[in-house]
């Protein structure tokens, strides 16, 4: 299938005749993600082409930067530290806008392919994505406690850089596999792709993919929020009868 | 094999939970202790979020619980009225104790108070058990019959009642007193508080221990059971396949400790709860001493 969306696309390339230079045309092996009760995480295929209307310009070759974020949440992030002999929680700095998973892939070294002024603007890399906005007057130094996010996040894949992971082709095609882990979120996943040259952001393209909750999941899920008493004591009843159904078994193997 | 959880929303491995079930339900079986204030660590330390691991904890144990108090109600070690007395004192502590803890919140470090809660309770309680076990032992090794009912102040109280599964004519104020002070700790440190009850029962009530077990286990379904029921109605955090995946391990676990329990010597149980108090205290306390190894943590922002 993917290489004929392949072929597909690279008609597209040929027969269109649009103003802009160079524009993405984009494929994926799925816009919409379900998280069953099964889910253990999901690779998805994002591929496509550069169209544009003239000759490959001269000087150097077109890269190309997928990112991949999950919905945002304002988040707190503390710090220990030794208080009487203990060790307690003391500061304390809010990131007003944190997405729960990120992922960037390129084409070659990021450092390379993105000039930090484009970074800065269309706010690309993994700690770009993050903002916090004004630590208390007490901490100076509010870097670290967004570098240790991105660290205890990285850690768990949900914060990704990968480097050269995606594979461009006669500056045309390109494709590249993220990789979704298990513990993910609802919401919808906005997939950005750029095209750079030389650093700079020649053209862009949004897209968003749907993760959702589906079947048993769903259902429980929205029993839990719509109807929490009855949640409440299901649960319980489910926890009685297990505690029942046990002891009969039990009593049934002794006698 | 995988398994997502719908409201902790991460991926967990099933037999893992499982077998942590079946760890803390014998456990739970053997000692008439919920269990809560080992699993809720455990979760933790996999990835639950720990508000989703409190509550889904406190419906396991109802759970493993209700399972443990059969088996005790067949054997007829339950005392019932004893039971009732503790369960009254234990939701008036308990509703008292969701106070403490939301003025508790509101000053803010309320992980820290939990945790020095745990440490100190942990460790007097396991102290003392680990101490007058040993002493029991060494007397029955040499010879000397164990003196069982001592006369206390807890005899010269007035509203006596008779409690004939214990063997027991006392007031109804230690119990209730007992109750209330579990119910709070329990809401505080959001456990069943088996660990810190059954002590109570044996040294301040004077109750038998093997009783003890069981009328711990009934007075726990009912205050895990109104916990689980409050949690589901303003934190939305009991995930109902957690607490399924827990809890039929914990279930058989339960019945396995029980037999386990029955064929074991008082003093033995209680040397070894003893010793598993103070481990997990042990452990506690060495996470508040040394330096943790990732000094910053990831919380839910704290609402403006």
């Amino acid at each position: 299938m993917v290489r004929r969306l392949f072929s597909c696309l690279i008609g597209l390339v040929l027969l269109s005749a649009v103003a802009n230079a160079e524009e993405v045309v984009l494929g994926l092996s799925k816009d919409k993600i379900s998280i069953t009760t099964s889910f253990d995480g999901s690779d998805i295929l994002i591929f496509g082409a550069v169209k544009r209307e003239e000759a490959i310009p001269d000087g150097p070759p077109i890269e190309v930067i997928v990112t991949v974020a999950g919905p945002s949440t304002p988040l707190t992030v503390r710090r220990k530290a030794k208080r009487l002999g203990i060790w307690v929680n003391t500061d304390a700095v809010e990131v007003d806008h944190a997405p729960s998973f990120y992922a960037v892939q390129t084409s070659g070294p990021l450092r390379n392919v993105l000039k930090d002024v484009e970074d800065l603007r269309h706010k690309i890399s993994v700690p770009r994505a993050i903002r916090s906005v004004g630590a208390p007057s007490n901490i100076s130094d509010s870097e670290s406690f967004t570098e240790a996010l991105i660290r205890i996040r990285s850690r768990s894949d949900l914060y990704q850089l990968r480097e050269g992971a995606v594979t461009v082709s006669e500056q045309t095609l390109f494709r590249t596999a993220v990789r979704l882990p298990a513990a993910l979120t609802e919401g919808n996943y906005v997939t950005r792709i750029f095209l750079t040259r030389d650093g700079q952001v020649i053209s862009n393209y949004d897209t968003t993919i749907e993760v959702q909750k589906v079947g048993l999941e769903r259902w429980l899920f929205e029993l839990s929020r719509n109807q929490p008493l009855m949640y409440g004591i299901m649960s319980i009843a489910i926890a009685i009868a297990a505690g029942w159904a046990a002891s009969a078994v039990f009593r049934v193997f002794r006698t | 094999m995988q398994i997502y959880l719908p409201i902790a929303e991460v991926s967990v491995n099933a037999f893992l939970l499982l077998g942590l079930g079946g760890i803390v339900g014998i456990l739970s079986g053997m000692f008439g202790v919920g269990g809560g204030f080992l699993m809720t660590p455990l979760l933790f330390f996999i990835g639950i979020p720990p508000a989703v691991a409190v509550a889904t904890e406190a419906n396991q144990i109802v759970a493993s619980s209700f399972s443990g108090v059969l088996a005790h109600l067949k054997r007829k070690t339950v005392d019932l009225r004893m039971g009732t007395v503790l369960l009254i004192g234990g939701l008036v502590g308990a509703a008292l104790g969701v106070v403490v803890f939301n003025y508790l919140k509101a000053l803010g470090q309320v992980d820290l108070l939990v945790k020095l809660c745990y440490v100190v309770f942990l460790g007097v309680i396991g102290g003392l058990m680990f101490i007058e076990s040993l002493n029991a032992i060494r007397k029955t090794k040499s010879g000397k019959p164990p003196a069982r009912k001592k006369h206390n102040w807890v005899h010269g109280l007035p509203f006596k009642m008779r409690f004939r599964v214990s063997g027991l004519y006392i007031s109804v104020i230690p119990p209730l007193l007992v109750g209330v002070t579990v119910g709070i700790l329990a809401a505080i440190m959001g456990v069943g508080g088996g660990f810190i009850m059954v002590p109570a029962m044996i040294y301040l009530l004077g109750m038998p221990t093997k009783v003890v077990v069981g009328t711990s286990l009934f007075q726990i379904i009912f205050v895990t059971a109104f916990t689980t029921l409050l949690h589901a109605t303003t934190n939305f955090t009991v995930d109902i396949v957690l607490a399924v995946l827990l809890l039929v391990g914990g279930v058989i676990g339960a019945q396995i400790g029980t037999r386990i329990g029955v064929k074991m010597k008082a003093e033995q149980l209680r040397i070894l709860l003893a010793i598993m108090v103070l481990a997990v205290c042990g452990k506690l306390a060495l996470d508040l001493l040394l330096m943790p190894s990732e000094l910053y943590s990831v919380g839910a922002a704290s609402g403006h």
